[in-house]
């Protein structure tokens, strides 16, 4: 009980010690032998670089009309063809790569932050707070997501922005349903009630206790949601209400496109292409940090 | 015998099972009904009993899980259903708990070295700068080796992960340890060393058990007294070497008779019990066993029985011993 015999049953013991390696140095190497994780992050850090450079790779003026030059098909000098206004694909995309991108991660931001903390005060207050929080995300559920996008959208006014931050509160209930679920379900575990019994508070067991064995299921459903978000810019964007012509935003391309699915298909196609690949790089990267995370999943 | 450290007077759970449109609780089930005794300081104290009959239901109350419904529970001279709840959590660290299943009552997302340093570290026992090797000295209190601590949960077996629930029970340096049948889900080889090693942590740290389990067996093995429980109410309780003996409460007969013995040329009386465990939801206002019970007469199903002491700290429920009804 004394510290000499602490101090002493530790110098002993300090040769036999195996050097800890830190928590961030075995995440990332568990991240490294995961191929999957690392082709999803060298396809985000492309994007990004594509998104910051993207004007200098541009073959042409993503904005400027030629009507004689419409519909082209895919060549040698048009890429990936022309579109109903004559304006180059390629470079089209390459342009909407930082809106897209800026789009989907800001969305999934704002409904990931609010909506996981409404959902694990739900969950782990209970009663009460738990009965007022759910039955709040339940109303907003009960309205379609777009319909309720355009209503926010309506009080807060026109533009990308704002189209962002409408579609990242539209989303919340999701997110709070399924933290509030999962930490429902390891809320019962016997180390939470261990943290309570040694005198950890409520915030803290939330957040060091619970929320690590939560992060799993947040990460899946996050990385999806920037597919949802950039899908719903597209569709507020067809309403004149996300973002504006000319600027060019893949899912906007994607949604001004369709009319011509049968007779121009790589209208369609690249756009879409763009954003499934987007979307699988994020989720490669998040079904690694999942498992790198995990101490049970990852490889020693 | 020493003072008593705990006193445990008139203690009820009741939990709500179903409630009118208004909020009123229409059913109610009796985990803990009218409670009490006393554990004395450096004593182990065995509760035994089913499955439901409210012996954990004691333990979660003592660490503060649960908030009784009534009665009282003096720890130290202090009522600790009386304290706030800033002042309930900071004598909470006196009482700690081992949990029945060390494959979830350790976080898997953290190492074993954090699991012991974490109720040391939030409660401010240590500068930061000796808590590695407290942690190091609990680790070898239990029986591992430092160098696991930066292992995972997942890469311990059952025993060494209760051993590191013990570890985690004694970081905060409690009076009282709370073990809720902390073996049971042990192989029996394992069993032993976990009890052996809680016997030697007991004499080494002065601590006292609340020793929670099934079976009279392993309660032998490591109570000085011990506590019959059946749904909800205490029915006997005796210092070990009499209970075992001279059992008087018809239910300790039957759970004593209950026990395997390897010794194949002594005949037992094995008494088997009728029936199932009724259910604590609404029970009567008779002695609980009287469904079941054996010797049970006239007036059993009508008339609870409060504890009767018999002499020699042997406390007995039973009408048997009651003299106005026998």
């Amino acid at each position: 009980m004394d510290s000499a015999n602490n101090n002493a049953a530790a110098g002993k013991n300090a040769a036999a010690l195996e050097k800890p390696e830190s928590q961030l140095r075995q995440m990332w190497d568990s991240l490294k032998s995961n191929k999957g994780a690392m082709v999803g992050l060298v396809i985000i850090l492309l994007l990004v670089l594509i998104a910051v450079f993207g004007k200098l790779l541009m073959p042409f003026d993503p904005n400027s009309l030629d009507m004689s030059a419409s519909f082209i098909h895919p060549n040698g000098e048009h890429w990936f063809g022309t579109d109903q206004l004559g304006r180059d694909i390629f470079s089209r995309i390459i342009d909407g790569a930082h809106i897209s991108l800026t789009v989907g991660l800001s969305a999934v931001a704002i409904s990931l932050t609010i909506g996981t903390l409404l959902g694990a005060a739900a969950g782990y207050r209970g009663g009460k707070t738990d009965t007022i929080i759910m039955r709040i995300m339940d109303m907003m559920l009960a309205i379609p997501s777009i319909l309720l996008a355009i209503a926010f959208m309506a009080a807060l006014g026109k533009g990308i922005d704002k189209a962002v931050i409408a579609i990242g509160l539209v989303s919340i209930p999701e997110y709070a349903r399924i933290v509030r679920g999962s930490i429902l379900s390891v809320k019962e575990n016997d180390y939470v009630q261990a943290a309570k019994v040694v005198g950890n508070k409520g915030p803290r067991i939330v957040f060091k206790h619970i929320m690590p064995n939560v992060l799993s299921s947040i990460v899946v459903r996050a990385t999806l949601g920037i597919s949802t978000a950039v899908l719903d810019t597209s569709a507020l964007g067809f309403l004149g209400l996300g973002v504006q012509p000319p600027y060019a935003e893949w899912g906007d391309m994607l949604g001004r496109a369709r009319g011509f699915i049968f007779s121009a298909p790589y209208t369609l196609i690249f756009p879409g292409v763009a954003i499934t690949i987007t979307v699988l790089a994020f989720n490669l990267l998040g079904d690694g940090l999942r498992d790198a995370l995990d101490p049970k999943a990852r490889k020693r | 015998m020493n003072e008593p450290l705990v006193q445990i007077k008139n203690l009820k759970k009741y939990f709500t099972v179903d409630t009118d449109f208004l909020g009123r609780p229409t059913s109610v089930l009796k985990a803990v009904d009218d409670v009490s005794f006393d554990i004395h300081k450096g004593e182990a104290f065995g509760l035994v009993g089913e499955s439901g009959c409210g012996k954990t239901t004691i333990g979660k109350m003592l660490v503060n899980l649960y908030k009784p419904t009534s009665g009282q529970i003096i720890f130290d001279g202090r009522d600790l259903t009386a304290l706030s709840d800033k002042e309930r959590r900071r004598c909470c660290r006196d009482i700690q708990l081992i949990f029945q299943d060390p494959y979830s009552s350790l976080n898997p997302r953290m190492t074993i070295g954090d699991i012991i340093a974490e109720p040391i570290i939030i409660n401010k026992l240590l500068p930061s700068n000796e808590v590695e090797s407290r942690v190091n000295y609990l680790l070898n209190c239990v029986g591992l080796a430092n160098h696991q601590r930066n292992r995972y949960p997942h890469e311990f077996s059952g025993g060494q992960r209760q051993r590191v629930g013990i570890a985690r029970a004694l970081a905060v340096q409690p009076k009282l340890i709370v073990c809720d049948e902390p073996v049971s889900a042990l192989d029996v080889s394992i069993q032993a060393q976990v009890l052996n090693l809680l016997d030697d942590l007991k004499a080494e740290f002065g601590l006292t058990y609340l020793f929670i389990a099934h079976g009279l067996n392993v309660v032998k093995h490591i109570s000085d007294r011990v506590g019959v429980m059946y749904l909800g109410k205490l029915m006997e309780i005796a210092p070990k070497s009499d209970l075992y003996k001279n059992p008087l409460n018809p239910y300790t007969q039957a759970l004593l008779s209950a026990i395997p013995t390897i010794d194949v040329n002594r005949k037992k009386e094995r008494i088997i019990l009728k029936g199932d465990v009724p259910s604590p939801i609404d029970p009567g206002d008779g002695c609980r066993f009287s469904s079941r019970c054996f010797k049970s007469f006239d007036g059993c199903d009508a008339v609870c029985p409060a504890l009767k002491d018999m002499g020699g700290s042997h406390l007995v429920a039973c009408r048997l011993f009651d003299e106005a009804a026998g």
